[in-house]
């Protein structure tokens, strides 16, 4: 243990009020909300730039394009020609996530801003699968009534099979929205207790004032630019996977196996 | 003192998980482009079960992850 420079991994993920006591009132203006409204905002302008409907699309407009058709082929493939329906909520929670995502992983401090990573907290992912969740259940139940319960029920297993098989359905049903949530939050929280890992042993490299010292905080160095390029592709990574397991399990629901 | 260093070992023990999440990993995308090598036309079309097979591998090792942050945290 290094006396000089503790370690402290989780303050990045803390959470205060912006001017304002914590304890105040139940609505107070966080750091999230303040990093949520960023990352809206960011988002519009990036929609808003490229909704010009040019016949000869600038480069702003086929990014714009590139990302709204990449976005459409998940639902496409995934649920049909009926998933256009879905296609609202599955590109919101795909175009939140990465821009979250990207946003944490920007190099603000160096303005002197403290980034904050949104996606880095389980209720905020957590909120939005259960949202997910909830239109499954309810295309699910408008669609099929109570039919829908014949998803647990496999197709053509015997029918000594399908009384243990049912309840292992019903199980792995339930979890989707724990593990829908998870996955997103818990990528982007240990990169970044990662990143500020390797962060403290730079410092206390240099610290060290020793050629020895020196190599390791290179090392390290050049060991956190290399994580955060990779951070940047697990955040698409993690969006694109939330967005596509959203369209499957949507698609579970709408044509039932 | 003692309490502390069980949590540290076990913190230790559960990230073992995560190096079995990465043969998970590697197998998934290992064995997609070993597919697509070998029949380019129909690799388009299995990538969606390409990145599920790689979410529900990753998914355990970040439940391996997330018991480690638990013992190591939250466990008073």
């Amino acid at each position: 243990m290094a006396a000089e420079a503790p370690i402290d991994p989780m303050h990045q993920f803390e959470i205060v009020a912006l001017g304002g006591e914590m304890s105040a009132s139940p609505f107070v203006f966080t750091n999230s909300a303040m990093w949520m409204m960023i990352a809206l905002a960011v988002i519009l302008v990036f929609m808003w730039g490229g909704l010009k409907r040019a016949v000869v699309p600038g480069r702003w407009q086929a990014a714009v394009e590139v990302l709204t058709d990449f976005v459409g082929d998940i639902t496409r493939s995934s649920i049909g020609p009926e998933g256009r329906k879905y296609l609202p909520w599955v590109f919101t929670s795909f175009i939140f996530i990465l821009a979250a995502n990207w946003l944490g992983s920007m190099p603000f401090a160096v303005f002197g801003l403290k980034p904050f990573t949104v996606t880095s907290h389980f209720t905020i992912t957590g909120v939005m699968s259960l949202i997910s969740f909830a239109i499954v259940l309810g295309v699910g139940f408008w669609k099929h009534g109570l039919h829908f319960l014949s998803l647990f029920v496999p197709k053509g297993a015997p029918l000594p099979l399908q009384v243990f098989m049912a309840p292992i359905e019903f199980i792995s049903f339930m979890v989707r929205p724990f593990s829908l949530g998870l996955r997103p939050f818990v990528a982007m929280f240990a990169g970044h207790i990662l990143l500020k890992v390797f962060g403290y042993f730079v410092v206390q490299g240099l610290m060290a004032e020793s050629a020895a010292g020196g190599i390791v905080a290179l090392l390290c160095f050049l060991f956190i630019v290399f994580m955060s390029g990779l951070e940047l592709l697990v955040g698409a990574i993690q969006a694109y996977v939330f967005a596509l397991l959203t369209a499957i399990y949507i698609n579970d629901a709408v044509h039932l196996h | 003192m003692e309490q502390e260093a069980a949590q540290v070992i076990g913190a230790g023990l559960a990230a073992i998980g995560i190096g079995a999440a990465a043969t998970g990993v590697g197998t998934v995308f290992g064995s997609y482009l070993q597919g697509a090598l070998r029949n380019p036309g129909a690799a388009g079309g299995e990538r969606i079960w390409m990145f599920v097979g790689f979410a529900a591998a990753e998914l355990l090792g970040l439940i391996a992850f997330a018991v480690a942050m638990i013992i190591l945290f939250a466990g008073g």
